[in-house]
């Protein structure tokens, strides 16, 4: 009889080897197929150059004052804002698209774990959040070329945003693999990301407890320290946590699909 | 010994309350090209669904290759290669493109993963489109665009489910032939609610009915089994009123229906099986002086046998 065996992972150096490289190259496959779609589509260049816009608005009139001071704060601050738009924006597609050709049926029935397809798409979504931030590098040169700038805070800042933009793709994400409608997702993207903006301002209103955990998972409220120079391993670790949280919601919903 | 790749046993599906897949059985040896027949609705896609490990059974279990569908999903994976209804494309990327990322994620690599992009791009004949965007494409090659992905790591199953739906009829001629030659090297479970592809294209057929296997057998045997009774067809000149009664009053006649059709009138004429009346009918007819213009046994078509088994109600019941 051919019974059907239960495979035990080899718990074996070269086991974990095996299934670590495995692993990476099925990520590394979903991560390359998104970024190349994502930079082959003219929604690439649409968004980086609004984001652009935005930020080179922002940076300009920062600088064009009576005492202009050379630092990043001037732009790093409100696009904190602009990210409420631009992480729906991006993440929307990624998983809801799937789900509406049908192609995550043919991912799930392909040799691939449902974590790699989550952690592929969302590596690549970090790839292009990284690159339109290393387009704003363009405003730190000015900085140098013109003024006398801290290093400290620009570094600090840009982690700090890549943290604050990394939690909100996977915000994104999450939403993105709820539904098969991308306008759907993007609506439920961006309230709940504007719902954890604001919580910081309603912290302010409120007193004892209620203002502690409002203040505690304030994505803006967060991110001050990193923009100011300060790096508080309490603040990486909520954004860290944050990605950790909605990445693993993601790979449930994903996964839930085999069960339900 | 034939090896079993495809084994399914008791399997039931439940959507919530609703019952889709009941408690059916069968298996599939090495080499076979089995065809998976039933109405729109009936549960061939939530049996397949649960082949590729896309769905959870809710009792009962299935097993590609000896790997159980859900507890050594990923190696039972690794064996199947997959059509699903909706040809599941990325409509943004190339034939090309498209290829390469599924066999990436099915582990081909390097020149071995171009080897069988060649092959499979061969094999579907898609030559000439292989650096078209999918979304260009007609239908038909759409369809050998899903095709070509389901070939392309050589799984050892081939799972399609209804691979010629909605394409035209040319295309649809070719789509069988490519199926029946991918038929010759592996092992082949095709779903399809058309009657016409199954006797062409496979060697056993499996008809499931609201989620039940009512019938399993070569299309021939089916037909042999299920021809519970003959018919004839005949063309008579005669006054018609006359001709019936005197084909009812026939010997072994079970029914004898009149229908004027718009080359003649033509009577279909019912017998318990194994009794030939078309001697008996063109004897009375000469014996009457009516015109015979035509006289011929109807062979029990696959469609018939479908209709059979799936309006069948308790007295007939299922064939098993």
């Amino acid at each position: 009889m051919n019974r059907p065996t239960i495979s035990v992972p080899s718990v074996t150096t070269g086991g974990i080897m095996a299934y670590l490289l495995s692993t990476w190259r099925n990520t590394y496959a979903i991560f390359w197929k998104e970024t190349k779609t994502y930079f082959t589509s003219p929604m690439a260049y649409i968004i980086g150059g609004v984001f652009l816009a935005i930020t080179g608005y922002l940076f300009v009139s920062s600088i064009s004052v009576a005492f202009p001071e050379a630092s990043i704060r001037g732009w790093l601050d409100p696009s904190t804002t602009v990210f409420v738009l631009w992480a729906p924006a991006i993440t929307m597609r990624l998983l809801a698209e799937e789900q509406k050709l049908g192609t995550l049926e043919l991912l799930m029935t392909s040799p691939i774990r449902d974590y790699e397809i989550v952690l592929g798409k969302f590596a690549a979504v970090m790839a292009i959040l990284v690159a339109t931030l290393a387009l704003t590098l363009f405003y730190t040169l000015l900085l140098v070329m013109y003024g006398d700038p801290d290093f400290g805070p620009i570094l600090t800042g840009y982690l700090g945003i890549i943290l604050f933009g990394g939690a909100s793709l996977s915000i994104g994400l999450l939403a993105s693999s709820l539904t098969s409608n991308q306008v759907v997702a993007a609506i439920v993207s961006f309230g709940t990301l504007l719902l954890m903006l604001l919580t910081n301002q309603a912290a302010d209103i409120t007193s004892g407890l209620a203002a502690q955990v409002l203040e505690g998972v304030s994505l803006s409220g967060h991110f001050d320290d990193f923009s100011r120079g300060i790096l508080d391993t309490n603040n990486v670790v909520y954004y860290l946590s944050v990605m950790a949280f909605f990445l693993f919601l993601t790979i449930r919903n994903i996964e839930s699909r085999r069960w339900r | 010994m034939p090896e079993t790749m495809i084994e399914v046993k008791d399997l039931t599906k439940y959507y919530g309350e609703n019952l889709a897949v009941d408690n059916i059985s069968f298996h599939v040896e090495k080499g076979e090209v089995v065809g998976f027949l039933g109405p729109n609705g009936s549960g061939k896609t939530t049996t397949m669904r649960i082949l590729t490990g896309y769905l959870p059974p809710s009792t009962g279990a299935a097993s590609i290759a000896g790997h159980d569908t859900m507890t050594g999903s990923l190696e039972a994976r690794r064996h199947i290669g997959y059509l699903p209804e909706t040809v599941p494309l990325y409509t943004d990327m190339t034939v090309e493109d498209y290829l390469s990322f599924l066999g990436t994620i099915r582990g081909l690599r390097g020149d071995y993963l171009n080897k069988r992009i060649d092959i499979a791009i061969e094999r579907v004949k898609l030559g000439d489109y292989r650096k078209s965007l999918i979304h260009k494409l007609s239908k038909g090659y759409r369809q050998r665009t899903g095709l070509a992905q389901a070939i392309l790591h050589e799984p050892e199953v081939l799972i399609l489910d209804e691979p010629t739906v909605g394409i035209d009829p040319i295309q649809v001629v070719e789509t069988r032939e490519l199926i029946k030659e991918l038929g010759r090297e592996q092992t082949l479970l095709l779903s399809t609610h058309i009657l016409p592809e199954v006797s062409a294209v496979c060697e056993r057929v499996l008809i499931i009915n609201e989620g039940i296997l009512v019938a399993e057998d070569t299309p021939d045997n089916l037909a042999v089994r299920l021809r519970g009774t003959e018919q004839v067809q005949a063309e008579i000149r005669g006054p018609s009123a006359d001709v019936i009664r005197e084909l009812r009053a026939l010997e072994g006649v079970t029914s004898a229906r009149y229908i004027d059709t718009a080359t003649g009138p033509r009577y279909t004429i019912e017998s318990p099986s194994g009794n030939d009346l078309r001697e008996k009918i063109a004897e009375m007819v000469v014996m009457h002086g009516w015109g015979l213009l035509q006289l011929s046994i109807v062979p029990m078509s696959l469609e018939e046998i479908f209709l059979e088994l799936t309006t069948a109600d308790d007295e007939e019941g299922a064939a098993r």
